[in-house]
């Protein structure tokens, strides 16, 4: 069964391992010169208030070109490989045998169905999570340099790891995420029987679900944390009204909030209302007085900074919840493939 | 050693079949006492039919006397046909061959003589009797 | 012992029964045909009893077992769907290793000895393989497990006639040097007479006959004479089919004794003849079945 199970998945099992020790053999490649550049950068011996230097860091990695492209190229191969899992290694596993019969041969021999499933599930599950985890750690080794300077002071195009984007990159999340996508793929293709339509099903349930997860469900795992501060002028970045001059909205830069998500920030009045009030003179368009004048008598209506976020610290957490929920749905979904490959096929 | 074949459209039962070769070659001096049939095997799939059907057709011609089966052997013929040879029958050939003049002079075609006859031999079995003119 | 064990079976499908209330003893140590139209629940049968399909109604049992139930049972019977599936990007020995791996009781030397005699390339892709080829692949690949019993569903349908007589050559030694009982299917009766000692005749989806072949020829005759009314024959006579002129009746008859009334010519019925007697009796009655009105008082 064994033999059997390698065999059949021989061509989608190596395309993926290929592409995955391609990128790994590319991260080995430019690593450790990554790190020397970290090692002679003000950032690796900064020891307090070290934001300028991290955000230099990052912009000299950013223009000396394959670091961006390697960064964000890591990250999208993270969201491809849950999807090329479930597609090509999940959804045909039993879509392909209804489809073209072979089933017929498959469960005649002398083992029964249930044990045929537990073999592929096994081994075909556990090694696209063991290729997920490889290039997650490869990637996450790579990026350190990038992540840790992230995490102090952003910019040049590299995000801290907490953001939605690069969450899904690193850590134990990607091996839930290849669980339960392949797990999807065979219940899937176990339903539909065909093949072609059991893909693209698998694809759109796969996409929502990984583009859902960040925006709806991961901000609520853990209750998350508001704090509010004072407006100053230095943070004011603008501000903008509707067309007949009322609904004054202010623009803040985010406070220093280093690693932490931020899920919202929203200027307010001291007692948490919305509503700004008037627009000061000094900002009307036909004032004509500058921005500096128009920031400084919107920072004199004592206004706050309202912050909902996430702090780094909770960074581990989030990323073993997300990775238990994606795990149990996918064992979830393997219960109901094999609850369903009892019930005799038609 | 006799080659087996089938008449699937004769309308006689495959191991009927098997038996009248076995006789007909007995007969015609092709299988001699001492020959060796084939195995069951061998016909089973040689003429791709049923083993009990071959395992029958022997049996039968086991009890008529004229074969024997050894175990772990094969099947062997033992017994003769009583005046099986053709040349025994000289007279009866000639007698047939008169009357077969006699059918034609008489302005018999082919289909009827042979109408006429398997009529006859076929109301002989029944014990009924017939003048043949 | 019993090769299959059928009280009551029945399976449905939307609407519809593709195979109703059928009953069936089949004993082991013969070749059985089941033979009957295209639709007739051939394959939902032989399919109920690999257990690739799960009874409506009633209940099946094969060599006294539950289909497919354990390793055991699946080990006792060799099946060769219809169109003998195989996998097209296996090569004929990657199907020979296949069915190594899959079952303790492979006989490789025969498998190999096999393949060998047939002329089939091991390094060729299963998909390449001409239709009888495939269904000779099929066949080694039921037979080398070594079961108890094959279950063949329409393996020669599609054919030619070489590769047909072929099939059954081999299917014929397989059943003298392994002593493997078979049910085989086809709604041709010409592929089955030669090589079937037992036969099932299924036609709108039942069980019309079942018996021995001997005994079924012996039973059963052409009985041609005088229009009869049938309401006139004797008991223990049942009328399968009838064909009236006004002056002569046909009937092909069922019947346990002698047929003693002279008035009758007697004749022996050929398998073909029989099965479309049954079949031709089935469709009538199906034709005819007409739903019942139910009167509320």
């Amino acid at each position: 069964m064994m033999w059997l199970t390698w065999r059949q998945a021989r061509i989608q099992t190596l395309v993926t391992a290929g592409l995955v020790a391609a990128f790994a053999i590319l991260l080995l490649a430019t690593g450790p010169h990554l790190v020397t550049l970290y090692r002679d950068s003000s950032f690796a011996t900064c020891h307090r208030g070290c934001d300028q230097d991290a955000s230099n860091f990052l912009n000299q990695l950013a223009s000396s070109s394959p670091y961006h492209l390697i960064y964000l190229l890591g990250a999208l191969l993270l969201v491809l490989l849950p999807v090329v899992i479930g597609l090509f290694w999940g959804a045909p596993l039993i879509a392909r045998e209804v489809e073209s019969g072979s089933y017929r041969l498959a469960w005649n021999q002398t083992v029964t169905r249930e044990r045929w499933l537990t073999v592929k599930l096994g081994v075909l599950g556990l090694t696209s999570m063991a290729l997920a985890g490889l290039l997650s750690l490869a990637l996450g080794w790579w990026a350190s340099p990038i992540d840790h300077a992230a995490a102090v002071g952003g910019s040049g195009g590299f995000q801290e790891r907490f953001f939605p984007t690069i969450f899904g990159a690193r850590g134990v999340v990607p091996i839930g995420y290849a669980a339960f996508a392949f797990a999807l793929g065979v219940l899937i293709g176990l339903l539909i029987k065909r093949t072609i339509p059991a893909m693209a099903v698998t694809l759109a349930v796969t996409a929502v679900v990984l583009i859902a997860m960040p925006l709806a469900i991961r901000p609520h795992l853990i209750s998350p944390v508001r704090t509010s501060v004072p407006l100053t002028t230095a943070d004011i970045q603008g501000l903008t009204t509707s067309a007949n001059g009322t609904d004054l909205q202010v623009l803040a830069g985010t406070p220093a909030l280093p690693g932490s998500w931020v899920l919202s920030n929203q200027v307010t009045t001291t007692s948490g209302s919305t509503n700004l009030g008037a627009v000061p003179a000094a900002c009307q368009p036909s004032t004509n007085a500058g921005p500096k004048a128009c920031f400084s008598a919107l920072a004199a209506k004592h206004l706050k900074q309202s912050v909902t976020y996430q702090p780094a610290s909770r960074y581990w957490s989030f990323q073993w919840l997300e990775f238990g929920i994606f795990l149990t749905v996918a064992i979830l979904l393997a219960w109901g493939c094999f609850w369903s490959i009892r019930r005799r096929l038609s | 050693m006799i080659d087996f074949h089938l008449d699937a459209r004769s309308g006689v039962a495959p191991y009927l079949q098997l038996i009248h070769q076995v006789r007909h070659a007995l007969r015609l001096d092709v299988l001699r006492e001492g020959d060796r049939l084939p195995t069951v095997k061998e016909v089973a799939s040689g003429l791709a039919i049923n083993p009990n059907t071959v395992l029958k057709a022997y049996r039968e011609l086991e009890y008529q006397g004229l074969v024997s089966a050894r175990p772990g052997v094969g099947t062997f013929v033992t017994g003769t046909l009583s005046g099986a040879s053709l040349a025994t029958h000289a007279p009866l050939r000639r007698d047939l061959g008169r009357w077969l003049d006699k059918a034609r002079k008489a302005g018999l075609d082919d289909e009827s003589i042979e109408a006429l006859f398997l009529a006859t031999f076929r109301g002989a079995g029944r014990g009924e009797e017939e003048d043949i003119a | 012992m019993t090769a299959l064990d059928a009280r009551g079976l029945g399976k449905q499908y939307g609407r519809r029964w593709a195979l109703t209330d059928c009953t069936l003893k089949i004993p082991e140590g013969h070749v059985v045909g089941l033979v009957g139209p295209n639709g007739a629940g051939k394959s939902t049968l032989l399919n109920l009893a690999v257990g690739l399909l799960a009874p409506t109604t009633g209940t099946i049992e094969v060599l006294g077992g539950i289909p497919a139930d354990g390793p055991e049972q699946l080990a006792k019977v060799g099946f060769v769907a219809q169109d003998a599936p195989v996998y097209p990007s296996l090569s004929v020995a990657d199907h020979l290793r296949f069915g190594a791996h899959l079952n303790p009781g492979w006989d490789a030397g025969y498998a190999e000895r096999r393949v060998d005699r047939l002329g089939l390339d091991p390094a060729q892709k299963a998909g390449k393989l001409s239709g009888g080829q495939r269904a000779q692949l099929a066949l080694t690949l039921a037979v080398a497990k070594r079961p108890r019993l094959l279950i063949l569903d329409e393996p020669v349908a599609s054919l030619d006639p070489l590769a047909r007589r072929e099939f059954l050559q081999d299917l014929m030694e397989a059943v003298t040097e392994h002593e493997v009982s078979v049910v085989l299917s086809s709604h041709l009766v010409s592929d089955l007479e030669r090589v079937c000692d037992h036969l099932v005749v299924l036609a709108a989806s039942r069980v019309q006959i079942a018996g021995d072949v001997d005994a079924l020829l012996a039973s059963h005759h052409r009985l041609i004479g005088p229009r009869r009314d049938l309401a006139q024959m004797p008991a223990g006579q049942d009328v399968i089919e009838a064909h009236h002129t006004d002056r002569q009746s046909t009937l092909i008859v069922r019947t346990t004794g002698p047929v003693l009334d002279p008035v009758w010519m007697v004749e022996q019925l050929s398998l073909e003849d029989l099965v479309l007697a049954y079949m031709g009796r089935a469709s009538e009655s199906a034709r005819s079945r007409r739903p019942v009105l139910e009167v509320q008082s």
